[in-house]
């Protein structure tokens, strides 16, 4: 076996932070704020992140494999849990005493997803994806003095402990069938009905874990209320790591998905599914956290455009789109958690007249909200692009159009953020803000990235399409 | 590229880019009007060379700038001008200068966000025209929605949110297919190049969907005539400057698309489909002209003729002949200047009377003289008066149309009476109508600012009117190399889609315009 520490160092560092974490919740001590502190760790571990790229290797008896796919993961993890750490450190609604805790369990589920980007073996899979969603399934109700919070969390386990059920049964199936749970051995398996009816059953079970990460319908039923339920910087977490985790997965699992196979297909129809179900919900509704829940729904569903067309741009695609997708959530949930001072939940009616009372914030909404619709020069159009590009004549043109159409769809809730928020007159007792300088400057570089990466993609789609070429030569 | 010593099209694309995001630090908005202006100034100036080292007689782009941009994908960033792009890119720099000169006491808050779309709106329009790589193309195109809605949205009349939002979703949602369609040419043209991508053939069944969702975007932007909805309710509520651009750059943007993409692209499936589209201009002439007589808001009026106008322009490019083609861009260029500078008259006027009804504006000729002699010059351009620059434009189609078929002929032509019907009865309402509405009011006359703005464009409208030649020199090698390329790429590929699909008609149809082409010219 060869180990090497310097390969796997992201992981080790994060464990390092959990460890720090750890010793915080013990101690009696509070001269250093765990959320500050946590921030900084996660800046220091994004350079660290960065600088190990590139590494190429394959260990625990080949379980464990860091290639482009794990590292490119990796860094938008790291990249991820960095700002959205930051976001968590001014949070109104988390108890003193928590805080600690609830930077661990953050740190842990950042970790699990690191874990879970370099699994390729199924038990490993499995068990990286439960140490990603424990931490998370605690997470959620450590929102002081709220029930919804804890009927949130009570929805989120209960759904997360139904799907992970059907997810392991799905791995015996697969187990049985196939006679491997590496993922290398299993590619080069038969994977239609007519030739392994029970590996290709299984598949599909097992998948539903993670369908269930992604919020993909039919499992997606979870994901309003938690987002609704949740505090708002818990929910700009969990609106946007753990679909990396999902995404990762499938994209690995996708060397396997051959268009025409009866699993590729039912990938097209629920993608299909759950994007127009995710547009046509979020068009009802008034809670800005739901419509971000369901406009989710929706992108998981237009995700797998990427995953069916079954080529190396489609899976570089899928994994730059991901990234774009946590890009422009954070930028959106970084204006929600600092428009809502006192840690409420943001209604659509609570945007009013934003662009007077905060012009920045306004424009950073206008920006992310834009990038969701897929509207050029954002990064969100260019994700779109090349998800569609790459799809197209690969056997799912249907599944293009349905993705074009229902951005015709999803153009009236976003749009209604931005009317909102730039055509509407405040409330005579508006929600109050509390967005300093600095949070302001941070929210800025988020929305010049979805703009400059929306503009030259060239650098970040390079990582995505060397991950890609690893997976589909 | 180097025609000027530096590329100029970049120029004036990034230019005011630049000068928004500089804007964006000024704080004064008296400041903010005096720096647009000087940047729009700036901004003409950088389009002289346009006008001094354009070749004559030329018929391939000019001032091409072609850089890789994304090689992996195909793209590239590939601009360029010929004789079919390059007034509607002057037009749309000589009208950022009279925007902001028409907005200086029209916007009375936010001024500065105002010229900041206003500038962001330039450049993206001038994009739209200049770009030769279909995604540069749709980026440009939709990039222009952001600052159009806020526009609307922000400074616009009473019911600019139902309007701001109609424009946004139907043009929006129009131009979505497009996207596929664009993506499907890259699958089978190997490249996002439309120098490249004109030279191939498709087979016929490939041209017919690719031009449906191509012509559903482009129609709604003209606005053809059952799409036309959403042009009212934008004109209606949008601040002057925005129905300005909105009628003299933005909707030219769909008869662009139609001349400039599903001409060398599809044009089988063009004149499949060319029946239906004739009859949708001619419904959007008619329609557009009975509407307009009866409106008593001035703005509605002008909407609704902007209407009928675009169907002379649309009958125009499916005529497939020269005069038509040439004609249809007549028009653009025209009703670009005519339609612009009467949007300005009106928000001039509404300042005075805060009231866009005729009723409240009735009997100027006495009090205002020179508004009414602007108003009346403009007025009678539009309807198409001989000697001033809309005849040209509206004379062309109808000797294109009549060239083709007399039925078609005989059916556009009651559309040109009724011009004349509803220009004239406001015309005649505004100057002679009584009560007077100024009377004992104190309304001033034209300010030197409201000379400065309209005179240019007066000038413009009698120059063509009286010598079209020098235009017509720009545009004629440009449509002829249009026309004879679309000629032998639909006859190439009707005969190789002998087997599939409704070929008798397209059969039909070709022979019939080919052979009544080949007389008439």
């Amino acid at each position: 076996m060869n180990f090497d520490l310097l390969l796997i160092l992201p992981e080790t560092y994060q464990l390092l932070v959990i460890a720090g974490l750890f010793y915080m919740t013990l101690a009696g001590r509070r001269s250093i704020d765990a959320g500050r502190w946590t921030a900084a760790a996660a800046g220091l571990g994004l350079l660290v992140t960065i600088a190990s790229l590139g590494g190429e290797s394959l260990m625990f008896y080949g379980a464990y494999k860091i290639d482009g796919v794990s590292q490119f993961f990796k860094l938008i993890i790291a990249f991820g849990f960095f700002i959205a750490s930051l976001n968590a450190v001014r949070q109104p609604t988390l108890a003193e005493p928590e805080r600690p805790d609830y930077f661990l369990l953050l740190a842990m589920s950042a970790w699990g997803l690191m874990l879970l980007s370099s699994s390729v073996e199924l038990i490993t899979i499995y068990i990286a994806l439960e140490i990603s969603s424990y931490s998370l399934y605690a997470l959620i109700p450590l929102r002081a003095q709220n029930r919804g919070a804890a009927e949130a969390a009570i929805k989120y386990i209960l759904f997360g402990a139904v799907a992970t059920a059907v997810s392991l049964y799905g791995l015996g199936f697969i187990l049985a069938g196939q006679h491997t749970s590496y993922i290398a051995e299993l590619a080069a398996k038969p994977w239609s009905f007519a030739q392994a009816p029970m590996a290709a059953l299984g598949l599909i079970l097992f998948l539903a874990g993670f369908f269930y990460k992604l919020a993909l319908f039919p499992f997606h039923f979870w994901c309003p209320d938690v987002y609704d339920g949740s505090s708002n910087e818990t929910a700009a977490y969990v609106a946007t790591l753990p679909k990396l985790g999902a995404v990762v997965i499938l994209v690995r699992l996708a060397a396997m998905l051959k268009p025409g196979l009866e699993i590729t297909t039912a990938l097209a129809v629920l993608g299909a599914c759950s994007m127009t179900f995710g547009n046509l919900a979020a068009l009802a509704q008034t809670d800005v956290k739901r419509i971000l829940g369901f406009s989710s729904v929706a992108h998981a569903g237009y995700v797998m455009v990427g995953l069916t067309a079954a080529t190396a741009k489609g899976l570089s695609a899928a994994s730059f789109y991901i990234f774009v997708y946590v890009l422009m959530n954070l930028a959106c949930f970084w204006v929600l958690c600092h428009l809502s001072g006192d840690g409420r939940n943001v209604k659509l009616d609570d945007l009013n007249g934003l662009h007077r009372r905060s012009p920045a914030l306004a424009a950073i909404l206008a920006v992310a909200a834009f990038s969701l619709v897929g509207l050029p020069p954002t990064a969100g159009f260019i994700g779109k692009f090349f998800l569609l590009t790459s799809a197209w004549n690969q056997g799912y043109n249907w599944l293009v159009i349905v993705a074009t159409l229902n951005t015709a769809i999803s153009i009236y809730y976003y749009l209604n953020l931005v009317r909102h928020a730039y055509t509407e007159d405040a409330a005579a007792a508006p929600i109050p803000m509390a967005a300093s300088p600095a949070a302001l400057a941070v929210g800025l570089v988020l929305a010049a990235a979805v703009l400059v990466v929306g503009v030259l993609p060239g650098p970040i789609f390079n990582y995505a399409a060397a991950a890609g070429a690893t997976l589909l030569p | 590229m180097t025609e000027a010593g530096y590329p100029v099209l970049t120029a004036l694309i990034f230019f005011p880019l630049v000068a928004a995001l500089v804007l964006f630090f000024l704080r004064h908005d008296g400041l903010s009007r005096v720096f647009t202006l000087a940047a729009s100034v700036v901004e003409v100036l950088l389009a002289l060379p346009l006008l001094r080292s354009y070749k004559l007689g030329e018929a391939a782009f000019q001032f091409v700038e072609n850089v890789p941009w994304m090689p992996d994908w195909g793209l590239s960033y590939h601009l360029g001008v010929d004789g079919i792009s390059l007034f509607m890119v002057l037009l749309t720099i000589l009208i950022l200068p009279m925007c902001v000169l028409c907005s200086w006491t029209y916007i009375k808050f936010r001024a500065k966000e105002f010229h900041v779309c206003l500038l962001f709106m330039t450049s993206a329009c001038i994009g739209v025209f200049c770009a030769l790589d279909f995604i540069l193309f749709y980026v440009f195109w939709e990039a222009m929605l952001v600052p159009m809605y806020l526009l609307i949205a922000v400074w616009g009349g009473p019911r600019r949110k139902y309007a701001s939002l109609k424009f946004f979703l139907y043009t929006l949602a129009g131009s979505t297919l497009l996207l596929v369609a664009i993506i499907a040419f890259y699958k089978a043209g190997g490249t996002f190049d439309l120098t490249e991508l004109m030279t191939r053939d498709y087979p016929f069944r490939f041209q017919f969907w690719a031009f449906l969702a191509m012509a559903l975007a482009f129609a709604i932007k003209v606005p053809m005539f059952p799409f036309h909805t959403w042009l009212p309710a934008a004109h209606v509520e949008a601040p002057s400057a925005g129905s300005v651009i909105l009628a003299s750059v933005l909707i030219k943007m769909g008869a662009y698309g139609f001349l400039r993409f599903c001409m060398t692209l599809t044009p089988a499936a063009m004149v499949y489909f060319a029946p239906w589209m004739i009859a949708l201009s001619i419904a959007g002439i008619l329609y557009g002209g009975f509407i307009s007589l009866g409106q008593s808001d001035v703005k509605k009026l002008i909407a609704y003729s902007s209407v009928a106008h675009m169907g002379f322009c649309t009958l125009g490019i499916f005529m497939f002949n020269l005069r038509g083609v040439e004609g249809a861009l007549m028009v653009m260029l025209n009703h670009g200047i005519v339609t612009g500078a009467m949007f300005m008259m009106i928000g001039a006027i509404y300042e005075r009377s805060h009231s866009r009804e005729i009723a409240d504006n009735m009997g100027l000729g006495k009090y205002l003289p020179a508004f009414i002699g602007f108003w009346g010059l403009f007025s009678l351009s539009s309807l198409g008066f001989p000697g001033l620059n809309s005849f040209v434009g509206e004379a062309l189609v109808l000797i294109g149309t009549f060239g083709q078929s007399w039925f078609w002929g005989f059916l556009a032509i009651p559309g040109a009476m009724l011009g004349a019907a509803y220009m004239l009865r406001l015309l005649q309402k505004m100057t002679y109508g009584a009560p007077a509405s100024p009377k004992g009011k104190g309304w001033s006359d034209l300010h030197v600012r409201e000379w400065v703005y309209l005179a240019p464009l007066a000038i413009l409208t009698i120059y063509i009117g009286l010598a079209p030649g020098l235009a017509l020199k720009v545009i004629d090698p440009s449509v002829e190399k249009l026309l004879a390329d679309m000629r032998t790429r639909a006859t190439a590929t009707s005969v190789t889609a002998e087997d599939q699909g409704p070929k008798a008609a397209l059969a039909a149809t070709l022979d019939m315009l080919l052979k009544s082409d080949g007389t008439n010219q």
